[in-house]
């Protein structure tokens, strides 16, 4: 039944799709970037990584954007909780990406307000591949955006993770991801820190260890900035739902693990003396 | 030659009515009640088809009559909402302008087309304390011709809504906790299925716009969490 001058012709149950039949004004048009424009410069956020704990999965990122080689903001959040059981952290284009996550985040609700359920897990996570591919055309000038999709599978009772590649490709990890500038640092700490059975509070001070591992090493991320008291963003989903970490439990965790250093420090000078 | 067939405007309108009234009066009624934590919804519904929907953060809808055309209803809703929300921010989705948008949308129908919708349907939004100038709850009845009337304390549709509307009338306030208003709520809609003396919570669909939570405001009710707000 159409209602005329209310509502349009769209008649399905996603979010995007609706703007772009009924409201193309609305689309973000990067999708439409032609090959001839020139390669764009825009902020590009940098290091988030995702891995699972005991209760389920947990999601971090730094607060950086670089525009080159200069500061484009120093307090961006990558980190989105997208429903009350998925996140997704954002790495790339900040303009674009953040807008996808704000997309994504729409679609989620606009679906499940439609059909009275949500979707699957998967089913997000197709639904979010699918928005990177129709972003290839921005990319190839780019405005890359690479996120990380995790959350709490009801079904199978168990945290997810997602990481993406730029053509919308798809690839399930089964314990921990990084990605961004400073992913691959990120990466080697967890490598080591990372253990699938550890507490809430154990897996935040290995969160917080591996973006500092990344930010010591990866200009482009930012570390704890305890002078203007920025702090990453660390959220947990367990199958209660999403909790986002307090600035005090991540500075907590934080100077914990500069003390353990500066003690692994002492002992080794005092050992060389 | 044949005389052409005349039917007075009058009389079309007049029959139109009837057959939407008449297609409303089949079905059961639906209630919505303010309380002192927010919005309740009401409706007997023993089957799994929802009467009553999450349109935004603080809107919801609720529909009686014919499901197909009032669940098309909820849908367009639902779009207009998220697409407005998209393009202008949270806080500018309003129940008052949806309210308008199904008047004008069912007001046409009813006058352009043979068959009127069979429907009523209530826009509902909560307050937000938080929001300058958004204090306050919002309850819209848009009937089938595309009629609106807006509400404060309750607002019954459906078949039986005067006589269920008298009856809350004086046993209904503003300020009842949950659990009082369900209870009120659950006796009205028993005092409309006259012959049967209960309505068992499972026949029952509940939903709140509840001020306390954060964000999205609706919230369904599970059949074990009405038994216990109904026991205590």
């Amino acid at each position: 039944m159409r209602f005329s001058g209310f509502g349009g012709t769209y008649e399905g149950s996603s979010f995007s799709e609706l703007l772009e039949v009924d409201h193309p004004q609305l689309g973000s048009g990067w999708s439409r970037l032609t090959q001839s424009a020139p390669t764009l410069s825009a902020p590009h956020g940098t290091t988030v990584l995702a891995f699972k704990y005991a209760d389920g999965v947990i999601v971090a990122g730094d607060r950086l954007a670089t525009e080159g080689y200069r500061v484009a903001s120093r307090d961006v959040q990558k980190v989105y909780a997208t429903d009350a059981h998925s996140m997704i952290a954002i790495a790339g284009a900040a303009g674009p990406a953040i807008e996808m996550a704000r997309l994504m985040r729409i679609e989620l609700e606009h679906y499940e307000k439609i059909e009275g359920e949500g979707l699957e897990l998967d089913g997000k996570a197709n639904k979010l591949s699918q928005m990177i591919r129709a972003n290839l055309p921005a990319a190839m000038q780019g405005l890359v955006v690479v996120p990380l999709f995790a959350g709490y599978d009801l079904r199978r009772r168990n945290g997810r993770i997602w990481k993406f590649d730029v053509t919308g490709g798809r690839y399930e990890e089964t314990d921990f991801e990084a990605t961004g500038s400073g992913g691959l640092y990120a990466r080697e700490a967890l490598k080591t820190l990372h253990r699938a059975n550890a507490t809430k509070s154990e897996s935040l001070e290995t969160a917080v260890r591996a973006l500092q591992n990344a930010a010591e090493e990866d200009r482009g991320t930012g570390g704890v900035d305890t002078v203007r008291g920025i702090f990453p963003t660390v959220i947990f989903c367990s199958h209660d739902g999403i909790q986002q970490a307090r600035e005090e439990e991540i500075k907590t965790a934080y100077e914990r693990s500069v003390s353990t250093r500066l003690e692994g420090r002492a002992e080794r000078r005092g050992a060389g003396a | 030659m044949s005389i052409p067939f005349y039917v007075s405007p009058e009389q079309v309108m007049q029959d139109k009515a009837e057959y939407a009234r008449k297609g409303i009066a089949r079905g059961k009624s639906s209630i919505t009640l303010e309380y002192a934590g927010g919005i309740l919804f009401m409706a007997e519904n023993p089957s799994t088809l929802s009467k009553i929907g999450e349109i935004y953060d603080r809107i919801a809808f609720a529909g009686v009559g014919k499901f197909s055309e009032f669940d098309q209803l909820r849908k367009v809703g639902v779009r207009y909402a998220d697409v407005k929300g998209y393009a202008y921010s949270r806080d500018d989705v309003r129940a008052r302008a949806l309210a308008n948008a199904y008047s004008q949308a069912m007001g046409d129908v009813f006058t352009r087309e043979l068959k009127p919708l069979e429907v009523e349907v209530i826009v509902a939004e909560v307050g937000d304390p938080e929001l300058a100038g958004h204090e306050h709850n919002q309850i819209y009845r848009i009937q089938f011709d595309g009629s609106i009337s807006d509400y404060e304390g309750f607002c019954v549709i459906g078949g039986l809504a005067d006589e269920l509307g008298s009856y809350l009338q004086g046993r209904h306030n503003r300020e009842m906790p949950l659990g009082e208003t369900l209870k009120v709520g659950r006796a009205a809609l028993e005092h409309a299925a006259n012959g049967r003396s209960s309505v068992p919570p499972q026949n029952l669909e509940v939903c709140l716009l509840d001020k306390a939570r954060i964000g999205r405001k609706f919230r369904r009710l599970a059949t074990d969490e009405l038994n216990q707000l109904l026991a205590g």
